[in-house]
């Protein structure tokens, strides 16, 4: 802003700021109009500067080396939407996207139902500290690593000396070849998965339920609802907005499940266990090709930003506000 | 945030109102917790097996039936652990990476937060929609592009490209927008009719009541880089710069299932400085995840 725009601009930023509760002007008129001005950009430049370089730059460069070819060797060469045409053709990409597709289904809706039923039965009537010891022991797996996690998990899922075929061995199950096999690998893969992260969206469900009015209840236990039923009709509609935010996020997240395939079974065998970020990790880190990676992330980006799209859209028309 | 708190204290809500007979509500009480000890024993046993496991002596790590709880413990997977792994050089790696990390995010985020919230400036609205729509694009589909400017800026392989990139934070700038706005407006007020300067009243008036947002904000970030993977594994290339949870992947792969208590004493060591934020910082931690969905 140059100087002689001061007076004019400092009115229009005080008209705006008239409809804000909070909207600033800290002592602005007594300290002088220059002052004020760079003031907000101090504060804001360590972020706005670091974004702008690790988070805006990337974004851009990402978009824009979709469109080329390099290996960072040799120069980058400009090749159109060839990147796109070949990832898409690309079985060991297709399988992948496939893959994550098919994780993202069965993982969420594992994740959702495991932690709205939790959910439920934690926040009806429950002595205390058993309703603090049960949420906690719900959350604890989000602390750790998941890399860690999936590294025990490996023992635990050990075809001939892991725990879980030890006891499945007592209900006659026969050993389970878990991580040797494509679908035991898959299997395993989205059991850890859900295993760590469905206390995340059961916190989101505690917090809903919490949310939902009491009189409701007594609305409908007059009626007669009880039991489950009382759930289907009252509590499920209800909590329709938090379940549409647990979707997305529990969505979200899993396509960019990486960890747990990579550490559990680098995404084998065969092609069975890889996800699209490790196909994006792949063709950039092992195969040096960076134009290929940029394109696969570019259609991964797309992907959840059509779903965050769809979100806004579902939730005015679906979802059922109070 | 500060709606979870009061939603917290009536849990008791769902509680049926109508007194049904009482021998039912006893049973189904009953029927429930049994079903919810059987889910925390899913979630638990597995920790507990790890911990139980790597005190055992190493030659019985694979022994069945498994041990899940230590009563004979034996320590020579954890000296094995520092024998075989430079693990004090793990540790001090994610201990400066993740502290350095939370310590910038907190101060960049506070700055920042401030600004949006209580600071006009030309462009505030856009700028915080930036911000926010930075948030949808995923860290593994920057990778690359990061990659490439880590490079650039001749810091690949070093701690210092896992910490830089990791500092502006746009959670963290929601999270203390959201904070300073629920701050009284009249305290700014009342320190500039003292004569306070717009940085003096950010510094002495705000900053100190912002501090519980800060802590969300460090603790969040803690637990995240603590035990973040995809990163160090592709911005560090030498050993010497591996963090925790890298190094414990790299120890699995180079032991064979002989000596896999020494990897698990390995985990429960990683696993010490999340149980203490665990133990005091859960309300923050839980806070923290589930701001900004709206509830």
């Amino acid at each position: 802003m140059s100087t002689a725009t001061t007076g004019m601009s400092t009115k229009r930023r005080n008209g705006a700021g008239s409809k804000r509760r909070n909207g600033g002007g800290t002592g602005s008129e007594s300290f002088g109009r220059q002052r004020q001005r760079w003031l907000p950009w101090a504060f804001l430049a360590p972020t706005i500067l670091g974004m702008g370089l690790f988070t805006l730059v990337p974004i851009v460069a990402s978009v824009v080396l979709a469109f080329f070819r390099w290996d960072i060797i040799s120069a980058p060469s400009f090749v159109g939407f060839d990147n796109f045409a070949e990832v898409v053709q690309d079985p060991t990409v297709r399988v992948s996207f496939l893959n994550t597709i098919m994780f993202v289904v069965v993982a969420v809706a594992l994740q959702l139902g495991l932690a709205l039923a939790l959910a439920i039965m934690v926040q009806e009537k429950l002595p205390a500290w058993l309703r603090v010891f049960f949420r906690s022991a719900f959350f604890f797996p989000l602390i750790l690593s998941a890399a860690s996690v999936s590294i025990f998990m490996r023992y635990l899922f050990n075809e001939q000396f892991g725990v879980v075929n030890w006891l499945l061995s007592f209900v006659g199950i026969p050993a389970v070849p878990w991580l040797t096999t494509p679908a035991g690998s898959a299997a395993v893969v989205i059991l850890v998965y859900v295993w760590q992260n469905f206390g995340f969206s059961f916190l989101l469900f505690i917090g809903g339920l919490a949310s939902i009015p009491t009189e409701t209840y007594e609305a409908a236990s007059i009626d007669g609802a009880t039991g489950w039923r009382k759930h289907l009709h009252v509590t499920l509609p209800l909590l329709s907005p938090t379940t549409l935010v647990a979707s997305v996020m529990a969505i979200i997240n899993a396509l960019q499940v990486f960890d747990q395939p990579y550490v559990l079974t680098r995404g084998g065998p065969g092609d069975s266990t890889r996800t699209a970020v490790m196909v994006i990790f792949e063709s950039a880190f092992q195969r040096l090709e960076f134009g290929q990676a940029s394109a696969i992330g570019v259609i991964l980006t797309l992907i959840i930003m059509a779903i965050t799209a769809a979100q806004f859209r579902l939730s005015k028309r679906f979802v059922f506000y109070q | 945030m500060t709606t979870t708190s009061t939603q917290r204290a009536d849990v008791d809500r769902l509680a049926p109102q109508r007194p049904a007979p009482r021998k039912k509500r006893n049973w189904s009480m009953a029927g429930r917790i049994v079903l919810l000890l059987i889910a925390s024993v899913f979630i638990l046993g597995p920790v507990l097996w790890t911990l139980s496991t790597s005190l055992r002596p190493p030659a019985e790590s694979f022994q069945l039936p498994p041990s899940f709880l230590p009563l004979n413990p034996d320590f020579s997977s954890y000296d094995q652990v520092f024998k075989q792994l430079n693990i004090m050089l793990l540790v001090l790696n994610s201990a400066l990476v993740t502290g350095l990390i939370a310590v910038g995010q907190m101060f960049t985020a506070a700055l920042a937060g401030y600004a949006f919230a209580n600071l006009k400036f030309r462009g505030r609205g856009a700028l915080f929609s930036i911000v926010l729509a930075t948030m949808m694009v995923p860290a593994q589909v920057t990778i690359v592009p990061v990659f490439m400017l880590i490079r650039g800026i001749g810091l690949s392989d070093t701690l210092l490209a896992l910490i830089l990139p990791a500092i502006p934070t746009a959670f963290g700038t929601f999270l203390m927008r959201q904070y300073f706005l629920g701050l009284p407006n009249d305290l700014g007020e009342a320190a500039a009719i003292d004569g306070a300067s717009p940085w003096r009243t950010f510094r002495s008036v705000y900053a100190p009541l912002a501090m519980p947002g800060m802590a969300i904000v460090g603790i969040l970030a803690f637990n995240y880089h603590w035990n973040e993977f995809f990163r160090p594994l592709i911005l560090t290339i030498s050993e010497q710069n591996f963090t925790l949870p890298l190094g414990l992947v790299s120890l699995q792969g180079n032991l064979g299932t002989g000596s896999i208590s020494v990897v698990l004493a390995g985990v429960i060591l990683s696993m010490i400085p999340a149980l203490v934020v665990f133990m005091f910082g859960q309300r923050a931690l839980r806070d923290g995840l589930t701001a900004g969905t709206g509830k």
